[in-house]
């Protein structure tokens, strides 16, 4: 490639850093103009490896992404340009990396804020091995249908608007980063379009300076008119001037100086650019604008004729018989617009694939059921008020709270012995982790194991939706064969009552405004235990009749509401949640105690295997 | 983002701490300066510093300006309660230096020292190299004799050592005993620490020991990050004379509180013409072209935001620019002229930006008509026609005249169209 392009239809580079939406805004400039290849061959994020999806006008397509810009060069042999994303303070390390690499000619480092002695040194470097630095502190360039740096010119529609997917006449170079688009716009309006452009970036050392991009420029054939804007401060117009003088600079250039707003100005005001401020006389604006035009570069009055000279200078080498027309290339692809843009812009909509009426994270704060965490704390809320929230979308009133909360405390444990416990702990002492022990735990839970709450209240509540006596319950599950759930207790009986039990329904006397299911079962128990005395409803049964005239109490459902809340599992619900509590315990009593593998004895197992011959 | 000046005090402080590490023990100072500031409880600092009463004292002011001595701000050879009164005296009072006017608020108090000789050195970061200055003939004066001075440079890609022998030539070898180990440790220090300018001028030896009586010192200040615990002086002082205005201290509060960028300087609170630019180069050449067209007398404020500030930041942004705007009418009795300008912007957000804007324009629609307001808009950028429209929607709807323009209009060309329009009463 000749040696006054920065880069060609076939530029392949490195992204330094995941910036996956530059790639993909590279990408979509590459598409649009027409190039065969992405622009950009590799990702470096240092210390990883693997691939990045990315769109390719309506396809995908995937780019490596290497630990280190060797690795990346090794494998990509086309590599010749780093488009260095590092941050201020790696900025320096990565981007003489990349000076130092055989293959690489462009680093552009978009980095602001990276100390003057090293972007010294760095734009010394790069000098010194013939290669070429845009910036610090730079939006970047662009190669007109060729090569776009990173988020140089703005969006799709931009480009497309300012025809940058195709090479016109026009060399630009300004220090201004934020106006390079602008000056796109006054290009594009007023000539044929745009061959290079580049922002050096705002740095008091730019790696490279507006002189070396405009002797680029002359020494470019197809490169007719040269625009430069350049700021107020340093001495890099002068140089500009020197080659004029020298005979160095021959194409035409419009030039205009930022900054002759500040003679208005007290000393000591500081532009937002480092370099931005004038010591001397000869660095002020005027100064340098006064100078570059009696060199014979063009300046116009001020910066709000910057258009008509340039335009002005290109229609006279288009009498001239020096703009060759350009030819506009035909069918330039449409680049389909992101999702999120369009979906942001509210051009397209799409039903939704999930509901959530239970929480909603998207605010400054989680809520549970429309309430913000920190507001259902400071108001004295606890894991009931939690619960009611998450699990039924509505604050409960206190009374039903508590009681939930006062049946997580009763069923949270049961001794190591039944299922779900020693489960746990045989997991444990596997040595799984944590949660694969309260799963093994939890796994248990079933028509066997802890139903019965569930159950229980299923059935009950069934018969007494049919108005059925206690009697006739008892003696049409006898008749179906089905032990009731929620009644009778090992050791437990009338005369020996479960001071749980006796809690729970003293409690629900006095606060539940209505028991009608708990009397039902009561009722049952006073005909199961005529039969047999520990034939009593229990903490299960207890619980699960309590639940549901619980919920026929909080007022918010009709009997068929509750109904379906009993049948969706809600109350199983508490006996896992309260259990987990102790399975947890188990599991972690386990591991304290540094218990090892289980291993059930031979003597305890009845085998009878046949051997066979 | 740039260069900034340091205190003298904290530049000598960070000397004098530093020195003997670069110099391997060589160079040594025993005595640091005191810093006064209209906190300082002047009578206690000989608790602290027994030197203060043994010693004749120089009070200076530390505000970042120089000629202190031909402005009669430097008290030589002085007893600690002259230096104090002198202090009492000064402090909160206004100084002019050259032109700029300001509140004197700092002093250095540091040890009187008598002496015959007085040495110059001097080093520069410049695109090409580091320049390093020394004369023997240093002092006030110093551009006066400035072929006395000789000039050694270290460029980037060279060692970083330098060999002091070209500028010590025809010194006795008992001045070079001391004096190369001294430039050649400045130099370390000033490109250790991320000096870009630093200044000596003078010193002087007594008793085989270096003595120094003035320095200036500017930092880059990007390269804070390197030197965590050396540069220890916390925020950097702004330039003598800077005092804000409150509106410029608010802005400046919203803009440490945010990554966007809000910038607001006041040049002339009584002007015509004020301006709310989007981005840090548009503004400049808005600036520009207001200037050039020979308004610059009229020219009410420069500033910028940028960096995709939030709707609520442009609102405060804009507020505090439309309630100076509209604090009187113009003593010409004409219209007020507000340019919400812009180039292309990258990224930003057209449409969210200007919702701050329109917002506080709502608020202050009856002010704006009671002075008398005309506003020039133009943008582009993404979705810059939805927030085009809204400005426009909001132009009539509060009944105040609004021309509305995208990419299609040259950037500034609102600025020749609002002064063109001068009492046509446009709509």
């Amino acid at each position: 490639m000749e040696p006054y392009l920065l880069f060609s239809r076939d530029t392949r580079s490195i992204v330094y850093n995941m910036q996956t939406k530059a790639v993909q805004r590279m990408l979509d400039f590459d598409y649009l103009s027409g190039r065969e290849k992405p622009s950009v061959a590799a990702i470096v994020n240092p210390g990883n490896s693997g691939t990045h999806k990315a769109h390719w006008g309506k396809g995908e397509v995937l780019i490596p992404i290497y630990p280190t810009i060797q690795t990346a060069t090794d494998a990509n042999g086309d590599i010749d340009v780093m488009v260095n994303f590092a941050s201020f303070r790696s900025a320096y390390a990565t981007t003489k990396e990349a000076l130092l690499n055989k293959q690489i000619r462009v680093v552009a480092v978009i980095a602001e804020g990276v100390p003057e002695r090293k972007a010294r040194e760095l734009a010394h470097l790069s000098k010194k091995l013939k290669k070429i630095i845009i910036g610090p502190a730079t939006v970047g360039a662009i190669g007109a249908g060729a090569f776009k740096v990173g988020n140089t010119g703005g969006t799709i529609e931009n480009i497309r608007e300012q025809k940058l997917y195709r090479r016109g006449s026009v060399g630009l170079v300004t220090k201004s980063g934020g106006l390079l688009n602008e000056m796109f716009n006054i290009v594009s309006h007023n000539t044929d379009g745009i061959f290079e452009g580049v922002a050096i970036g705002g740095d008091k050392y730019p790696g490279s300076s507006l002189i070396d991009h405009l002797l680029r420029y002359e020494a470019n054939p197809k490169i007719k008119i040269m625009v430069a804007l350049g700021e107020l401060g340093g001495d890099e117009e002068y140089k500009v001037v020197e080659a004029v003088n020298k005979g160095l600079l021959t194409k035409p250039i419009v030039f205009w100086v930022m900054g002759t707003c500040s003679k208005m100005f007290p000393a000591g005001v500081q532009f937002g650019h480092a370099g931005a401020k004038a010591g001397a006389e000869a660095e002020t604006a005027d100064a340098k604008n006064k100078t570059l035009k009696k060199a014979g570069v063009i300046v116009p009055h001020s910066f709000d004729t910057l258009g008509e000279e340039i335009a002005r200078t290109f229609i006279k080498l288009k009498d001239e018989g020096k703009i060759t027309p350009i030819e506009e290339p035909r069918n330039v692809p449409n680049i389909p617009m992101d999702y999120a843009d369009a979906l942001k812009r509210g051009i397209i909509r799409k039903p939704t694939s999930f509901i959530s009426t239970v929480a909603d994270d998207r605010g400054e704060e989680v809520n549970y059921g429309g309430y913000p965490i920190s507001e259902i704390v400071h108001s004295g809320g606890k894991i009931g008020d939690v619960i009611s929230l998450l699990w039924f979308g509505r604050r409960f009133p206190k009374w039903a709270t508590d009681f939930m909360e006062m049946a997580l405390m009763i069923v949270a444990d049961h001794g190591p012995a039944v299922s779900g416990a020693h489960n746990a702990i045989i997991a444990s002492r596997a040595g799984k982790d944590l949660i694969s022990c309260l799963c093994s735990g939890l796994l248990t839970i079933g028509p066997r194991f802890g139903g019965a709450i569930d159950d229980c209240a299923k059935y009950m509540s069934d018969a007494f939706r049919r108005g059925i006596v206690p009697r006739d319950f008892v003696k049409e599950m006898k008749d179906k064969n089905v032990k009731i759930p929620g009644i009778g207790h090992r050791v437990k009986s009338l005369e020996n009552p479960d001071g749980r039990v006796t809690l729970l329904i003293e409690y629900a006397r006095k606060n539940f405004p209505r028991t009608d299911l708990l009397d039902f079962a009561l009722g049952v128990q006073t005909v199961t235990t005529q039969k047999k005395s520990n034939l009593i409803l229990n903490v299960d049964g207890t619980i699960g009749v309590l639940m549901v005239d619980m919920l026929r109490g909080v007022g918010h459902y009709n009997d068929e509401e509750v109904r379906n809340i009993v049948n969706l599992g809600y109350l199983n619900g508490f006996f896992v949640l309260g259990r987990s509590i102790g399975l947890i315990g188990h599991a972690l009593d386990q591991k304290r105690m540094g218990e090892r593998l289980y291993r059930h004895p031979w003597e305890d197992i009845l085998y009878m295997v046949e051997r066979k011959e | 983002m740039a260069r900034r000046g340091i205190r003298e005090y904290d530049a000598k402080r960070i000397f004098y701490r530093m020195m003997p590490q670069y110099t391997g023990e060589k160079i040594k100072f025993d005595i640091m300066p005191i810093l006064v500031d209209p906190g300082t409880e002047i009578e206690k600092l000989p608790e602290e510093n027994p030197w203060l009463h043994n010693m004749r004292l120089v009070v200076k002011p530390d505000q970042l300006f120089g000629k202190r001595g031909k402005s009669g701000l430097v008290l030589l050879d002085a007893s600690f309660e002259e230096a104090a009164n002198f202090i009492r005296q000064k402090m909160g009072k206004s100084a002019k230096i050259g032109q700029v006017k300001g509140k004197l608020t700092h002093f250095l108090v540091e040890p009187f020292i008598p002496h015959d000789s007085e040495y110059y050195v001097a080093i520069k970061m410049e695109a090409d190299a580091d320049h390093i200055y020394f004369s023997t003939q240093g002092g006030v004066d110093i551009e006066s004799v400035w072929e006395t001075v000789k000039e050694v440079s270290v460029s980037p890609l060279e060692d970083q050592e330098f060999d002091s022998e070209p500028l010590l030539e025809g010194l006795s070898a008992e001045e070079k005993k001391l004096l190369a180990p001294f430039l050649k440790g400045t130099y370390q220090f000033f490109l250790n620490h991320d000096f870009v300018y630093f200044e000596i001028n003078p010193f002087t030896i007594v008793d085989r020991k270096i003595k120094v009586l003035d320095m200036v010192a500017k930092v880059d200040d990007t390269a804070a990050y390197q030197n965590v615990g050396v540069w220890d002086f916390g925020e950097f002082p702004e330039p003598f004379g800077k005092d804000p205005t409150p509106e410029e201290a608010y802005i400046k509060s919203l803009d440490e509180k945010t990554g966007a960028s809000l910038k607001l300087t006041i040049l002339n609170p009584e002007g015509r013409i004020w301006t709310m630019v989007a981005g840090g180069g548009a503004s400049v050449v808005y600036a520009d072209t207001i200037v050039d067209m020979g308004f610059g007398k009229e020219l009410s404020n420069y500033g910028e935001y940028s960096g995709d500030p939030s709707t609520e930041l442009t609102y405060l942004y804009a507020k505090t620019i439309l309630s100076m705007m509209t604090r009187s009418k113009h003593r010409s009795g004409k219209e007020k002229v507000l340019i919400i300008g812009g180039g292309i912007a990258n990224f930003t957000d057209v449409a969210n930006t200007f919702t701050g804007i329109i917002q506080a324009m709502k608020e202050y629609s009856d002010q704006m008509k009671e002075v008398g307001v005309r506003i020039y808009v133009r943008r582009g950028g993404p979705n810059f026609k939805a927030g085009l429209e809204k400005m426009k929607e909001v132009g009539s709807e509060i009944g105040i005249p609004i021309k509305v323009y995208g990419p299609e209009l040259h950037m500034t060309s609102i600025i020749p169209m609002a002064l063109r329009d001068e009492g046509k009463g446009v709509n």
